[in-house]
């Protein structure tokens, strides 16, 4: 009864509905999204009536927001806080430049497609996205989460390999602790 | 036989009903806070969420045995206090443990679960833990001195160090403890003020300046047993406070009303108040309510 399949798919039911039910974000403030995390959490769009709130650490937090154009300096910060959250976490990107690069397509020192380096759960698309369509995306993620499909960290780990190559190749001076889970 | 199985089932229903009450008061102080800024806000459970989440987390965390050994401090700390503060009136089943002497005791463990986690964020190694556990202790040093006084003047007046006793005494005179002794009601609430840690005495975890101090290495189940231990300890100080001044409760309901009117005076002072610095905050508390501390011992030894 109680390690048989049905009784831990009812468990994950009740986890998942609390999990979606409680987002509490990091908010890498990187680009230009993050002014738009002000005004989706104060009084005009009020993202607490979700559940999403704000974390102060990594160690608290449940999901990662990368908002905006990510440097290669910053990514090294961005990994190492994305691997000090933890299990279970997300990971949203904010706006056209973490999806392929938007305005600076051609640049030298950005990342063109995050994806390559952190598994992303759930892409919010526009430059900048407005806090409505911030609000869709943490509804899209809450979707997921419920369905048990927002897999992204599970991923990391399966593939690590492929993740930490891809960061070595942008980030050459490496010098960081390696995790073995 | 029965006397300790009694002990038992009191212990273990006055822990749920403190988790219950004092999760359910976070919830609702975060509509108010909500209301006030005009925003709608999260509903009355979202708390439960929050904890249910927490516990289900997966932790990989480790930094010596006091880190985790720091939340369980806390946890001990809440429920101990719990369990000696009687919750009804007169009642045999929710008394609980309390003896002659228990204000004295309290005195002592109420700073128990502080100094423990003191020890478990120090062994983090995190520099924000460590400015967040100097400055919580300064501001225990600042607030105990008037709510010592409170209490101490509410001994040498009534000549009793039990819980019980004051309450006896409201009941057969029918006068609450807070119209007989104004001034050590005044110094208690005024030193409420800091041990719950909001605005503006929320120095010791401030997120935007400390990344939540003491508890900033602690994810997942460390911050699920501190968010229960604080709702258990919360209730269990508002509950001390109605006992000793406003004559306890004789149902569940009146003990509810009592104690949410009593929450919200840190919740809304802390709603428009901004943040202290440490001194500032050690220098509220010697101000004013220690001279109303010391008000009321005059009245108590003079009066």
């Amino acid at each position: 009864m109680i390690n048989d399949k049905n009784s831990q798919k009812i468990v994950d039911i009740i986890r998942n509905y609390a999990r979606k039910h409680s987002l509490w974000i990091l908010a890498y403030g990187t680009g230009c999204g993050a002014i738009e995390l002000p005004p989706t959490m104060t009084s005009r769009y009020d993202a607490e009536r979700l559940g999403v709130r704000g974390a102060a650490t990594p160690r608290q937090a449940d999901l990662l927001l990368i908002t905006g154009y990510l440097t290669t300096k910053s990514l090294k910060r961005v990994i190492r806080v994305y691997e000090q959250m933890q299990d279970p976490k997300y990971v949203i990107g904010f706006g056209s430049c973490t999806i392929n690069g938007g305005m600076y397509w051609d640049s030298y020192n950005t990342i063109k497609a995050l994806d390559r380096y952190l598994p992303v759960d759930v892409y919010i698309n526009g430059c900048m996205p407005r806090p409505e369509a911030v609000l869709s995306g943490f509804a899209k993620l809450q979707e997921l989460i419920q369905d048990g499909k927002a897999n992204g960290a599970k991923e990391y780990k399966e593939n690590l390999k492929w993740y930490r190559d891809n960061q070595k190749k942008v980030i050459t001076n490496w010098k960081m602790p390696e995790y073995n889970w | 036989m029965g006397e300790i199985l009694q002990y038992t089932w009191g212990a273990i229903v006055s822990f749920v009903l403190a988790f219950f009450v004092g999760i359910t008061y976070m919830g609702l102080s975060r509509i108010v806070t909500a209301r006030v800024q005009n925003r709608i806000g999260p509903p009355w459970y979202q708390n439960f969420f929050d904890v249910f989440k927490l516990f289900s987390k997966d932790t990989s965390i480790h930094h010596g045995i006091m880190h985790h050994m720091g939340p369980a401090f806390m946890m001990v700390t809440a429920v101990m206090s719990l369990l000696i503060i009687p919750i009804f009136n007169g009642g045999s089943f929710f008394t609980n443990l309390n003896f002659h002497g228990d204000l004295i005791f309290l005195i002592y463990i109420m700073v128990f679960g502080p100094l423990g986690m003191a020890l478990g964020a120090g062994q983090t190694g995190n520099p924000n833990s460590a400015i967040g556990v100097t400055r919580g202790l300064s501001q225990i040093v600042g607030f105990e001195i008037p709510w010592v006084m409170a209490l101490v003047a509410l001994m040498i007046q009534y000549k009793t160090t039990s819980i019980v006793d004051l309450m006896n005494i409201q009941a057969e005179t029918g006068k609450w403890l807070m119209f007989t002794s104004p001034f050590a009601f005044i110094a208690a609430v005024l030193a409420m003020l800091g041990m719950f840690r909001y605005a503006p005495f929320d120095i010791v975890g401030a997120p935007q300046e400390l990344a939540s101090g003491p508890m900033s290495e602690n994810g997942g189940k460390y911050l699920f047993v501190m968010m229960s231990s604080g709702a258990v300890f919360a209730f269990a100080k508002l509950t001390l406070y109605v006992d000793i001044f406003m004559g306890g409760a004789n149902n569940l309901i009146i003990l509810v009303v009592k104690t949410f009117i009593l929450y919200m005076i840190p919740v809304l002072y802390g709603i428009v108040s901004p943040r202290y610095r440490t001194e500032q905050s050690v220098r509220f508390f010697w101000g004013w309510p220690t001279l109303f501390g010391l008000l009321a011992i005059l009245q108590a030894a003079f009066l």
